[in-house]
């Protein structure tokens, strides 16, 4: 295969001077063909972002590249000088970042933006800009591109900026397309429509996509072959349905090992341990094997030889094929159905917010966030909200917690009405339910240690005579989420993300509270470290039979983790029950299609997306009847006129007019 | 190297004002067979047009600025700390009710208004820090109040009132230690600002009265005698320079080192 459009030969990236330099990619050759999606898959820190910023000469000031060459169709990048780079970047080479929200210009409209990257690198349309704008809008599937070119970017939601950026990519014609976690920020549903229109523009124009990702469904669905970075370096590349028939490195191996998936509900996953290496460090050894649990000595000293070729093959001493994926052992299921105690129970609750207007900020109108949900959630046993952004899944989380106060209707834990307390009758009842937020490192304060963090809660609620009683609970909490005692007299940004989340769980449970809010606990996280936490916060509640009510957009955590299932659309819940009985068989159409939307990490899986039209409404001005009618692919007339009356089936409840 | 500068001026300035009149005797004393000497030897910084020694004169001014300046900056910044603080946090009609005053302290120009209430109060040390405190404290008013809004919606706020702390714990342990970083920088600013006001007023005759001496009012005196003896004004001139200068490097660096935006 010579015939290859872009080739990056040991390319070494190296940012900061040479004493203490952070060298975030070391050594990286792979070649992409034209009209071929090449992946390079790793969790955050591992230095994909940087390869691509490296094509594309982007790098921050302090870096540089030290070695390697970067061909794009016999062009060497690496030695063209910058006004010549210029026309590459935009013109032979689009690119797409991760947020459409920052990487548009709000104070230009989409015509002028779009129209700018058609001027400098088309000048066949120079004589008609609009015209070619307006084809690249259609190109993108931005529906009435007429009246979309004279807004501005804040008049767009996030599937529709991305593609105003990929129109903009594609204005100069590019033979590859570097597209950096294009859906990372986006909703599923949405999601599949982005990555939908990327295979069917490279299916028509033939380019090269490099695709930057961290979610090893997304290579399974777009992906022709794929490149695992870990720590700087690619440590195994193979065609895609090779690579997820038999991943070869161990790391790899343990990557699928780490995915949530129903299949291994009831026993805990297989968390890869530790940290990914300081890239500041000069490595002797394989730069996994701290991690690994197959390492030998040779792997401390040596570096470990490539097997295979450039286009299939891995990094590691180890020569063997598919060793046994190593499943934790099932535990003996202590899942006695003996029905728990109600820990919450929640009726009707509302949660509007005012819109105020005017010099007497007088309320014009109310955002429906919550519109009357209902939940029951026993000890031990954990119910899922799952919806996509905007949804006002997190208002629930908050509403119950009374950190918002509902509108109407009402919240009990353990048979005590919460809406009507104040101050302090309110303040001593927070012990019983605690919250665990999605970004450990905004929730906890930076300037307060391990110790004070965990222990503000016993101070507040009087637990605790004195500080040495104290002490000993803190102790034994951290040792519970796993965190060695020395850590209490540090700070939060000493800490990676995954020991920040055991850090902010001990903070909750060391009140042992009999509700746990989990807000997004892991969609901050890596798949490895994700594994961790889910692990811990499994096992806590086998022993403390905590309830849990878990909000997340990520299918698979709920079906690895949930009892139960609620289905959120704009502030209603619109499909409840058993997590099998949901997922296996859902039957609202808006279950249906956010199902089908969700990436699979199997190439092999044959799956029909349901296309949803357009996005969420605004929850301001819901849509009358069924909220979900003007994208149902199944409405019908009385779906625009009436709100579904519940129909259930044991302990299934949809609300839907097709089931009633 | 810009810290070292500052640092030297401000200590120098510290020093002159806690210990300098015991070296250059009294400043007030008047000696007629020395009026309007030029700077020699034994007297580098010359005397005046009463035979007062500037020296001693520059000295005594150091300490009414280091006072008026250190006592002005306080009030101003406690007063407009708590008032942002409280303003911002609990948002709501207390919220309105303190901006609109904010917004009505700023659009009058400062400077006027404080020469207005000088004017007003009568001269004096004493009037002079409440004349340009009660125009100094709407910027530390308006910092605090936009980052206790900011930092009210943070999780960690969210997770201490979760955690049942009460609001004196939360406003104090988890919204004020996280805002007195950019309060600083402003402070060291502010000493910049007070000391140019103080100097301003002084020379418009508002600040201190004579016979003491402040640096704004020698200046004021000096000049009646600019083309003469150039070196009553030039002296004060400078050292309200040196001093502001410093001030604003220290503020500089501050910034630069405690960068707001790391954590």
């Amino acid at each position: 295969m010579t015939d290859s459009l872009l080739s990056i030969h040991k390319l070494t990236t190296q940012i900061g001077r040479d004493d203490g330099a952070i060298i975030p990619v070391s050594s990286v050759s792979f070649d992409i063909h034209p009209g071929e999606t090449f992946a390079l898959l790793g969790e955050s820190g591992c230095g994909k972002s940087m390869t691509a910023l490296s094509v594309m000469r982007l790098l921050p000031p302090a870096g540089k590249i030290t070695e390697g060459e970067i061909f794009l169709d016999g062009i060497n990048l690496r030695d063209l000088p910058e006004v010549d780079m210029r026309a590459q970047r935009g013109g032979n080479i689009g690119m797409i970042f991760q947020e459409p929200m920052t990487s548009l210009n709000p104070v230009l409209t989409v015509a002028y933006q779009v129209g700018e990257a058609v001027k400098l690198h088309d000048e066949e349309h120079a004589g008609d800009i609009d015209a070619r704008v307006l084809e690249l809008l259609q190109q993108v599937g931005i529906p009435d591109p007429e009246r979309r070119m004279s807004e501005y970017p804040h008049q767009l939601s996030g599937g529709m900026k991305q593609r105003v950026m990929i129109a903009m990519a594609l204005a100069g014609r590019p033979k590859l397309l570097i597209a950096d976690e294009p859906t990372t920020a986006l909703d599923v549903t949405i999601q599949a429509q982005v990555l939908d229109l990327l295979r069917d523009l490279q299916k028509r124009t033939d380019m090269a996509i490099l695709l930057i990702t961290h979610d090893l469904g997304v290579v399974a669905e777009t992906a022709d072959r794929v490149g695992v970075m870990y720590a700087g370096e690619i440590i195994e590349t193979a065609p895609v349905d090779t690579f997820f028939a038999e991943p070869q490195h161990p790391y790899s191996q343990r990557l699928f090992d780490a995915l949530p998936s129903v299949e291994r509900r009831n026993r805990p996953l297989t968390a890869i341990e530790g940290n990914v290496p300081s890239l500041a460090e000069t490595f002797r050894g394989c730069r996994f094997r701290s991690r690994c649990d197959v390492a030998k000595e040779i792997c401390a000293t040596e570096l470990p030889p490539w097997h295979g070729d450039q286009e299939h093959g891995y990094l590691c001493h180890l020569q063997q094929l598919r060793s046994e994926s190593i499943e934790a052992p099932q535990e003996a299921s202590i899942s006695e159905q003996e029905p728990g105690k109600n820990v919450l129970r929640v009726e009707q609750m509302q949660l509007y917010f005012p819109i105020k207007k005017g010099l007497l900020r007088r309320t014009v109108g109310h955002v429906r966030a919550v519109d009357g949900i209902d939940l029951d959630i026993s000890s031990g046993k954990t119910v899922a909200l799952v919806g996509e952004s905007g949804c006002g899944k997190t208002t629930v989380g908050k509403g119950i917690l009374q950190l918002l106060r509902p509108t109407s209707g009402s919240v009990q834990l353990n048979g005590t009405e919460l809406t009507k307390l104040k101050g302090e009758n309110l303040r001593s009842l927070r012990a019983g339910m605690q919250m665990i937020f999605q970004d450990p490192a905004s929730s906890m304060n930076p300037r307060m240690t391990v110790e004070a963090i965990v222990s503000e809660g016993l101070i507040a609620q009087k637990i605790g005579k004195d500080r040495s009683e104290r002490l000993e609970r803190v102790k034994a909490i951290l040792d519970r989420v796993g965190l060695p005692e020395r850590f209490m007299k540090r700070y939060p940004h000493e800490f990676s993300g995954g020991q920040r989340q055991r850090i902010a769980i001990a903070r909750s449970l060391v009140l042992r509270p009999d509700l746990l809010v989990c807000d997004e606990p892991t969609s901050a996280l890596d798949v490895s470290v994700q594994a961790q936490i889910l692990n811990l916060l499994k096992e806590i509640q086998d022993e403390a039979k905590i309830a849990y009510l878990f909000i997340t957009h990520n299918i698979s955590v709920v079906s690895y983790l949930a009892d139960e299932v609620a289905v959120m659309y704009l502030g209603r819940i619109v499909e409840q029950g058993d997590v099998d009985t949901v997922l296996g068989d859902p039957k609202h159409p808006y279950t249906q299609a956010l199902l089908s939307a969700v990436p699979v990490a199997d190439p092999q899986r044959e799956r029909e997306i349901i296309r949803l039209p357009g996005d969420m409404p605004s929850p301001a001005n819901p849509p009358s009847g069924c909220h979900f009618h003007p994208r149902c692919p199944r409405a019908t007339d009385i779906c625009s006129q009436s709100w579904p009356e519940l129909s259930k089936s044991g302990t299934h409840k949809v609300w839907c007019h097709l089931h009633g | 190297m810009r810290l070292l500068i500052a640092v030297s001026f401000l200590l120098c300035w510290l020093l002159a004002a806690l210990f300098g009149s015991s070296f250059f005797g009294d400043a007030n004393h008047i000696n007629l067979e020395l009026i309007l000497k030029a700077p020699s030897l034994d007297a580098p910084l010359g005397y005046d047009e009463l035979g007062r020694s500037v020296a001693a004169r520059l000295i005594d001014g150091a300490r009414v600025a280091l006072l008026v300046s250190v006592i002005t900056v306080f009030v101003s910044a406690l007063f407009g700390s708590v008032v942002g603080l409280v303003s911002g946090y609990y948002g709501g009609w207390v919220d309105r009710i303190v901006s609109r005053i904010i917004d009505i302290v700023l659009a009058f120009p400062g400077i006027l208004l404080a020469i207005a209430l000088a004017a007003v109060l009568g001269p004096g040390i004493e009037n002079l820090v409440i004349a340009i405190s009660a125009v100094g404290w709407v910027g530390y008013a308006r910092l605090a109040r936009a980052q206790a809004m900011s930092l009210r919606s943070r999780d960690h706020v969210t997770a201490a009132i979760a955690l049942g702390s009460g609001e004196g714990v939360i406003l104090f342990r988890h919204v004020l230690p996280l805002m007195w970083i950019p309060l600083m920088v402003e402070a060291s600013f502010g000493l910049a600002s007070v000391i140019v006001a103080e100097a301003g007023l002084s020379f418009l005759g508002l600040g201190v009265q004579p016979p003491d001496a402040s640096w704004g009012s020698m200046i004021r005196e000096g000049s009646r005698f600019l083309l003469v003896s150039p070196h009553l004004a030039i002296f004060p001139g400078l050292a309200i320079m040196a001093v502001v200068l410093a001030a604003n490097l220290l503020g500089d660096w501050l910034r630069d080192r405690l960068d707001v935006k790391r954590f």
